[in-house]
């Protein structure tokens, strides 16, 4: 089931074009994940989506009903503002008390409800804004580098509950993010972005293009040996177990 | 009838426009609207002046003005001039062009002090039906709105993917600032409203947990500051506007000072 396509869409900001002619469309169950540079249009793309900027061109269609899961790449919170965890958890939909530590344990985030937001730190934020976006069940969920402020521990934990996730909810997800490697272990299909798109599909599909290649030179070479690297020591395990 | 006597139906008005401007407050507070809330509120000396010429209510007046000072600064924000700037422009110059405009209408004699200043003592049956109703108006659609407007507050970008207009929020929050400007007019006067609004909402905060807590204590911070000033300068005979916001100022350095003293406290216990 196709939750998100888009077609034809121009985005400008201040006269500048920042996206253009994007095609793309999301079924349930699949993780998209979107490469490109600095500046290259990424998080203006999940602006349109969520409809925090209005496209110049093009249509973006959401399946019917469709509920949206957005982690944003900071969330800044007002000194004046008081806000415990809990509180936060429940904006802007309330959730019943034990399903708020529920979503707590699983983001590794137990015992924190009390908190203030303002007390955590990066990665713990980072965890309880996924946690925050699970809790409301969605079907797309969106996440802008999300990983920031996380430990290489918490990374691999991080794309690990995405993996269940993802299967527990039957959701789509759609991820921006910087780290290549994983990017290329984590998703179904890798979008690279740079203001159009210029190419996209699997992992390996776009780790050999060329357009890919220019783009990211041998940061990708390394990403894509360890990739290959990891795929066979996975099938070794495979045939040791049989 | 407990309506009859003077210092009750004061004492009723002060605490009506306290609670719409508490939770009202907490927002401007929390979205750096300050300067807003004082645009706002010097737009209402213009509209007493336009009431008076065509002879229209001064509530209308006030409202109709305050409403469109609001727009104006919303939409024009973002346009090459900072915030603050803007805000000052507007500000003064409403204020400014008020004055001028209730020169031209001396025909009238108006007691201008009372508009600037507010005369809580002289509140009337009607204007306190007038203060209720506001105030349940305001109260009503802050309470309606609330999670939407807390989310919007927190983030644009998270109330968008949760499908909230952020747009949509603040002109809720606009509309209701021209209506607690409106009502508070014979409370405090309009130099002093924007105090209201944001002194019980930073008072509040060293006590807060959560932005529920906030909104409550400046509710009762703000009523306390306004039965109290009453008091105060019945006693004192001073100015009964002037009276309220000292008080509240009072009240705002007292809970700074226990804010401090409690984190100072809240650090050594953790060493």
């Amino acid at each position: 089931m196709t939750l998100l396509s888009i077609e034809h869409l121009d985005v400008d900001i201040d006269g500048r074009a920042i996206l253009d002619n994007i095609h793309l469309a999301i079924e349930r169950g699949e993780i998209v994940t979107i490469v490109g540079p600095n500046g290259s249009g990424k998080t203006t793309l999940l602006k349109a989506i969520i409809g925090s900027l209005t496209p110049a061109w093009g249509k973006i269609h959401r399946a019917p009903g469709l509920v949206m899961g957005y982690v944003p790449q900071r969330l800044h919170l007002d000194p004046t503002l008081p806000m415990t965890v809990t509180r936060f958890m429940g904006l802007p939909r309330r959730h019943a008390p034990e399903r708020i530590e529920q979503a707590l344990e699983r983001a590794g985030a137990a015992g924190l409800g009390r908190h203030q937001m303002s007390s955590l730190s990066g990665g713990q934020f980072q965890r309880i804004l996924l946690a925050r976006a699970l809790l409301e069940s969605p079907d797309l969920l969106i996440l802008d580098e999300a990983t920031q402020g996380l430990d290489q521990r918490g990374v691999a934990d991080f794309y690990r509950q995405l993996e269940s996730v993802r299967r527990e909810l039957d959701c789509g997800i759609l991820m921006v993010s910087h780290e290549l490697h994983v990017v290329m272990r984590a998703s179904d299909r890798v979008v690279c972005l740079n203001k159009s798109i210029c190419c996209e599909g699997t992992p390996q599909r776009v780790a050999t293009s060329p357009a890919y290649q220019a783009m990211f030179g041998h940061d990708i070479q390394d990403a894509f040996a360890l990739y290959r690297h990891d795929h066979a020591h996975r099938q070794e395990t495979a045939e040791l177990v049989s | 009838m407990i309506f009859d006597d003077f210092l009750v139906r004061a004492a009723l008005a002060g605490i009506g426009v306290a609670l719409a401007a508490a939770p009202l407050g907490c927002f401007v507070v929390w979205r750096r609207m300050a300067y807003f809330g004082d645009a706002t509120a010097h737009a209402a000396v213009l509209g007493v002046a336009l009431s008076l010429v065509l002879s229209t209510s001064i509530l209308a007046g006030v409202l109709a003005t305050s409403l469109i000072m609001a727009t104006i600064v919303s939409t024009l924000s973002g346009r090459g001039y900072a915030m603050d700037t803007l805000l000052g422009v507007m500000a003064h110059s409403a204020l400014a062009l008020g004055l001028v405009a209730v020169s031209f209408v001396s025909g009238v004699r108006i007691d201008l002090m009372a508009y600037l200043f507010g005369d809580i003592l002289a509140v009337g049956k009607a204007d306190l039906a007038v203060i209720w109703a506001g105030a349940a108006l305001v109260l009503g659609l802050m309470s309606w709105r609330w999670p939407n407007l807390l989310t919007a507050t927190l983030n644009t970008d998270l109330a968008y993917a949760s499908g909230i207009d952020p747009k949509r929020e603040q002109l809720i929050l606009t509309l209701s600032l021209a209506v607690v400007v409106a009502v508070a007019l014979k409370v405090v006067g309009v130099l002093l409203i924007a105090a209201l609004l944001i002194i019980p909402a930073a008072t509040a905060r060293p006590f807060s947990r959560t932005p529920e807590t906030m909104a409550l204590l400046a509710a009762a911070f703000g009523a306390s500051a306004t039965t109290g000033g009453l008091q105060a300068a019945f006693w004192l005979d001073t100015p009964t506007g002037p009276t309220i916001v000292s008080l509240a100022a009072i009240l705002f350095a007292l809970s700074s000072l226990a804010g401090r003293l409690k984190t100072r406290i809240m650090k050594t216990v953790g060493q």
